[in-house]
């Protein structure tokens, strides 16, 4: 077996032994017991409520919650387009790189408001310092907001009979500090040693060896990079993100964001087991999902070791693969991997161009963000994929002619109704996001960066990106205009808060309800038959809704080129 | 939603002082122990500091050349060129990449040519190639600097960084310090 394929089984095996006890470790936190890093963190946090004069004890229902939730988040926004509209006349812009217009400040700020991180400026002269940190601030508080609302969703589940669930900023403090920034710091200690830059110094310029002069950014990227991928927002500090150099330096440091990104999604999943005793309700998740993962990574991963045909019918040696938009020092298995583990859970920060990906890849990161719940982004990504439990549910109750059931609670027409609404929210956004854009050329022609069917797909990524609260893009796409940075903008919003608000909702419903004990006619939901039907519901609802457009895009550039 | 302004912002002021300052600063005090303090990793030669993680461009016929590169090695400014598998314009490239580096190696067999030498990097500013990238080029470069070809196969050979504790990844050659070695050879 090849040293690459050995990294890439070394990479997920080593995430899914790490997240296991991590997931205990967030159910303990949640759950209010004692941990290991209680005498760090405590004074911290009562310093925080006290100087915001907040009860983090008081308990709150679901619809507390999410005005707390939404009151904040729009504190950030207003903020955010204060600082990004007059980043260039603040403070720590060595490089004097402007202020933002107020419509890619607009894209920007919302983008990183929701986990998402689409970035319609590059990094190196799109932001100063301060404009930096204040999106890594957001990246903190974004994924802590996704990780508190999906508490909602544990303690609907575990207190049987309530409307109390939880206090937003408790969980929502607790997912920053104890959660977040732990990892996060471990993982800017191995970037530093590798060769990442953390200092508030300008651009260096040198003289290359041929005598050319050449500008070199620098920055204070090593605080920014691990939070990125440990709250899966995927925001890179430079413009290529984790393709370059001082961004992901090594093979080692390749590895290590990695295991960064996949560990809390996939720990969430084991989390929310041991924090309603359940474990074999996590077990039947985490094997949906991970089906779901290995069926779009490892077509990746062959066809983009195999490489470009067209490339090597000119008749040179392509044994290294596609290695159009990849770096040498991470080759080309290692980026196909990558390319699905950032799309599935909503990370989007990218080690290879995905613009320059084979067709069928395209497609398969395309599909990892249209079903948008195989792992997930962090918090969010359980929500997602409860939703579509919700409809297994439902379906399997009809066709055994039963009142469908989840863990004890009847689930009735008003809580299928919200769960059909968010299925369809997805696709509608995106397809119709994309139709518009199609429709529009006068808008779209000139941003696009290749013809034909790899055009389309170039739009279609961009609206996928932004409903499914991605950030990765066919960069080439020349997205920096008022229509995308307004279109996404939109869709970034209700692709972000609906499908938190939908499935908050239908929990705090069914926590209302009166519990009723397992008996031998009710349904299990943690068993693999059951799995199965889950996977189904995902594969029609989530897949088959994209099938015509990928047809025209990916699926016809490959018998174009094949 | 009117009780929860107040709280909402006092709240994000504290978590900015800790997230965007206190966090930072312990990282910055950590950078202070990496390589360089923390500023990049630098090599020096001939008194001058190249950044050994920065790729150059080497088009040069004495130098091992640099895979292409859409921003010309610009590090002020990252990208890849995000061209489609399938666009024409873009293969018309690649085939022109692969005849002008026939002219400039007219011993080499075009089966020889690998895949990187002609592709451009994801960051344009890739420090690495592969081992087969150099190898191809020796002939070249003992024509012009009147150097035994099998004194270069033994420094390519030295600068082959192997793959991660040799188990993991793959096998590559930092562009620059090779070309470095390359002026020290005499």
């Amino acid at each position: 077996m090849n040293t690459e394929i050995l990294g890439i089984i070394v990479m997920f095996s080593l995430s899914v032994l790490l997240a296991i006890p991590f997931g205990k470790y967030i159910a303990k936190v949640y759950g209010g017991e004692k941990t290991l890093l209680d005498p760090i963190f405590n004074p911290f946090e009562r310093l925080f409520y006290k100087v915001s004069g907040i009860n983090s004890q008081t308990e709150m229902n679901w619809k507390q919650q999410m005005v707390a939730l939404l009151t904040i988040n729009m504190v950030w926004f207003l903020l955010g387009m204060l600082i990004l509209m007059t980043q260039g006349s603040l403070p720590l812009n060595p490089d004097k790189n402007p202020s933002m217009s107020a419509y890619l400040a607009f894209n920007t700020v919302i983008s990183f408001v929701v986990n998402c991180n689409l970035q319609h400026y590059s990094g190196e002269t799109g932001l100063s310092y301060i404009g930096q940190y204040w999106l890594m601030f957001l990246q903190f508080v974004s994924a802590g907001t996704g990780m508190a609302a999906a508490v909602v969703l544990f303690r609907a589940f575990r207190d049987k009979s309530t409307a109390d669930l939880g206090n937003f900023y408790n969980h929502f403090v607790k997912s920053c500090t104890r959660i977040l920034l732990p990892v996060s710091l471990i993982v800017a200690v191995v970037l530093l040693f590798e060769g990442t830059p953390m200092t508030f110094e300008g651009k260096d310029s040198i003289t290359t060896l041929e005598g050319d002069v050449q500008e070199v950014s620098r920055g204070p990227a090593a605080a920014f990079i691990p939070i990125k991928h440990v709250g899966t927002n995927g925001g890179g500090f430079y413009g290529v993100n984790s393709a370059h150099p001082f961004e992901n330096p090594s093979y080692l440091t390749n590895m290590v964001e990695m295991v960064a990104q996949l560990i809390v999604p996939l720990a969430m999943v084991f989390a929310f087991g041991y924090f309603i005793c359940r474990r074999k309700l996590s077990w039947m998740i985490f094997s949906v999902m991970t089906v779901g993962f290995l069926m779009l990574t490892i077509p990746n991963i062959n066809m983009e070791m195999n490489g470009n045909p067209a490339i090597a019918q000119m008749g040179i040696d392509n044994t290294l693969g596609a290695m159009e938009g990849k770096e040498s020092r991470l080759g080309a298995p290692a980026s196909g991997f990558w390319s699905i583990v950032t799309t599935v859970i909503s990370t989007g920060s990218v080690n290879s161009m995905h613009d320059s990906s084979m067709p069928l890849s395209g497609m398969n990161e395309l599909l990892a963000m249209m079903i948008n719940a195989f792992y997930g982004g962090v918090g969010v990504g359980m929500l997602n994929f409860f939703v579509f439990v919700i409809l297994a549910v439902f379906i399997s109750g009809l066709m055994v002619g039963r009142t469908p059931e989840f863990l004890g609670k009847k689930v009735e027409a008003r809580e299928m109704k919200i769960a059909m609404v968010i299925a369809l929210l997805h696709p509608f956004l995106i397809l119709v996001g994309t139709a518009l854009s199609a429709a529009l050329p006068q808008y779209t022609m000139e941003t696009l960066n290749n013809p034909s069917f790899h055009g389309l797909s170039e739009m279609l990524y961009e609206n996928t990106s932004s409903a499914a609260n991605n950030g990765s893009g066919f960069e080439g796409l020349g997205d920096d205009t008022i229509w995308w940075n307004i279109s996404t903008g939109f869709i970034l919003i209700l692709g972000r808060f609906l499908p938190i608000i939908g499935p908050i909702a239908i929990a705090g419903l069914l926590a209302q309800k009166r519990y009723i004990p397992e008996g031998d006619g009710t349904l299990k939901t943690d068993t693999a038959t059951f799995g199965l039907m889950v996977f189904a519901v995902i594969a029609i609802v989530a897949a088959l809704a994209f099938f015509p457009v990928l047809t025209l895009g990916p699926i016809a550039e490959y018998f174009s080129l094949y | 939603m009117k009780k929860h302004i107040l709280p909402a912002i006092k709240l994000t002021v504290v978590m900015i002082l800790f997230f965007t300052v206190l966090y930072p600063l312990v990282v910055w005090g950590i950078a202070q122990f990496a390589p360089n303090s923390g500023k990049g990793a630098i090599i020096e030669h001939n008194g001058n500091t190249y950044y050994a993680n920065i790729g150059q461009s080497f088009s040069d016929d004495k130098y091992f050349w640099s895979r292409p590169s859409a921003v010309d090695y610009n590090a002020g400014g990252s990208g890849g060129s995000n061209k489609g598998a399938s666009n024409e314009e873009y293969l018309a490239e690649v085939q022109a990449r692969i005849d002008t580096f026939l002219v400039h190696n007219p011993e080499v067999k075009k089966s020889e040519i690998p895949v990187d030498l002609v592709t451009a990097s994801g960051s344009g500013l890739d420090p690495n190639f592969s081992v087969q990238a150099a190898k191809v080029q020796v002939k070249r470069i003992a024509k012009v600097r009147g150097i035994e070809e099998v004194t270069l196969n033994q420094l390519i050979e030295k600068h082959t960084e192997k793959p991660l504790w040799g188990i993991f990844g793959p096998e590559k050659i930092n562009v620059l310090k090779l070309n470095i070695a390359l002026d020290e050879l005499k």
